[in-house]
């Protein structure tokens, strides 16, 4: 049976939660190993950092958060952002991180993928794939970029972007996705950079066209404004996990809310009262 | 929870694999003193052991194999020390595997490591829902009594292509396109394809048994004899 996985996500930097986060009486918000013992306690199934400042000097940082994290959580857990090496990727994972995730720097070198999942297993290489719509005659960029296979654009509609979503790659988000898992990823985490902070709902169509294509489990993210959002990505997405952020920082949901909806949706969860 | 005089040590075997950190701290909360070590010394006189194992089986094998370490699981199995496997340090413990058909396998316990089946998705990568095997839980040693002890229906974390096939051995099972191994028990060796570390308040659970079980009396009269 497929049992849906509910996943918040948090972006840090310098080791500290960043942005807002208010649900709960905090001694301090900002402490990675804090919110994820409230979120465990919550009955999230996972967790994912995602270091969004990821300088060099920062790196260590994440590896001291990694450990304290592991410490005292036992679920698991993802760090993604500023992962360019084989070597990053070790430190995380020794440090007590279950999955490091990969987004411009597989773009850039896709041989890291086969790199990171033959040295440590795909198991816990998460390619994030950062997606959106071309426009209608083709890709939102200039073209230089579009393979010359696809003039009109990605085959598929959908483009892969790097940086945050500001820079296309020309790569069709199928393909892509088609072809990091040939490479060894062990599991998708698709945004849409259409949605995301829309609080309009996942891309059910990119989601579906990957999930349909590829092997591994796919996450889908970006676009959740309530837990009504969560089941349409699974239903109609073909997702194995739904992440979101803002509904369960802000206070807006529980994760037991967010269960409670995709369980009157059909589909079957770990009940929060096991966590 | 034992008392903090009486925590047993437990190795963990660190042959150089993935995450390890997880496993050793989460038994050190359920109450262990709990080494990641490749020492023989230590490994020889500890209360319990663990062999965590991530990735592919044939990397894990051989990562074993090189750590000099390959004999002295056998040793403390046959000294009927605990010993716990985890995930593919379950796997290991069989005597071979699909995914690396070329790579022998510890061969402690009978049977392959096979493929899940193609019309799911792999890995399966989610929690699912144990199911203790009744029979095999009635004719299963005391340590796996100890063990599923309240294990049924509890919700466990799982990532893993393969599995081991059922078994007389086998003592617990999830539905994931088909009956799938949890848990195998045999003796004073019990293995879990899934990961108790990351498993949460069910997760710590079982392994607060196991430390419970390699600090109780009996246990440390029966080391003392066996060595």
């Amino acid at each position: 049976m497929r049992v849906v996985r509910v996943i918040p996500c948090l972006d840090v930097a310098d080791g500290r939660v960043v942005k807002g986060i208010n649900f709960v009486d905090l001694r301090d918000a900002g402490d990675p190993v804090e919110l994820a013992a409230v979120y465990n306690a919550q009955g999230a199934d996972e967790l994912v950092f995602l270091d969004i400042g990821a300088s060099h000097e920062e790196r260590d940082t994440t590896v001291a958060m990694a450990a304290a994290v592991a410490e005292r959580v036992f679920i698991p857990f993802t760090i993604g952002g500023g992962i360019r090496s084989v070597a990053d990727a070790r430190k995380l994972l020794r440090a007590g991180a279950d999955k490091v995730s990969i987004n411009s720097a597989a773009v850039e070198r896709p041989d890291l993928v086969s790199e990171i999942a033959s040295e440590f297993g795909s198991q816990c290489c998460v390619v994030a794939i950062d997606g959106r719509r071309a426009t209608s005659n083709g890709s939102t960029s200039d073209g230089s970029n579009v393979d010359d296979s696809s003039p009109g654009g990605p085959r598929s509609g959908f483009e892969v972007y790097t940086h945050g979503g500001r820079r296309p790659t020309g790569l069709d988000v199928v393909e892509w996705a088609s072809q990091v898992v040939d490479l060894g990823a062990g599991e998708i985490l698709l945004t849409s950079m259409d949605r995301d902070g829309t609080r309009e709902g996942f891309d059910h169509a990119m989601t579906r066209a990957v999930s349909d294509a590829v092997s591994v489990p796919v996450i889908a993210s970006g676009g959740v404004g309530g837990v009504e959002h969560l089941a349409p990505g699974v239903v109609d997405g073909g997702a194995d996990a739904v992440l979101a952020a803002s509904i369960f920082h802000f206070g807006e949901a529980s994760i037991a809310d967010a269960k409670a909806s995709l369980t009157d949706a059909g589909l079957i969860v770990r009940p929060v009262d096991q966590s | 929870m034992s008392e903090a005089a009486n925590r047993p040590t437990i190795a963990v075997l660190d042959y150089g694999i993935g995450n390890l950190r997880s496993a050793q701290k989460a038994l050190i909360v359920s109450g262990a003193d709990a080494i990641l070590t490749n020492d023989a010394g230590i490994v020889a006189a500890a209360d319990g052991v663990v062999l965590p194992g991530v990735g592919a089986f044939g990397a894990c094998m051989n990562a074993l194999r090189t750590s000099g370490l390959e004999p002295l699981v056998h040793d403390v199995v046959d000294a009927e020390t605990p010993f716990m496997g985890i995930c593919v340090g379950m796997q290991m413990l069989f005597e071979g595997s699909d995914e690396s058909p070329d790579v022998d396998g510890l061969g402690i316990l009978s049977g392959r490591i096979r493929w899940l089946s193609e019309s799911v998705k792999r890995p399966q990568m989610q929690w699912n829902q144990i199911a203790v095997s009744v029979e095999a839980a009635d004719r299963s040693s005391p340590m796996a009594s100890a063990m599923l002890d309240g294990l049924d229906g509890e919700w466990a974390y799982f990532v893993h292509s393969l599995a081991a096939e059922l078994s007389d051995d086998t003592v617990a099972t999830v539905d994931y396109g088909g009956t799938v191994t949890a848990a195998v028990a045999r003796d004073r060796v019990f293995a879990t394809q899934f990961h108790p570390e990351k498993s949460a308040t069910a997760g710590l659970s079982l392994l607060s048994r196991f430390v419970d079980f390699c600090a109780s009396p009996k246990q440390s009269e029966l080391t003392a004899n066996t060595i």
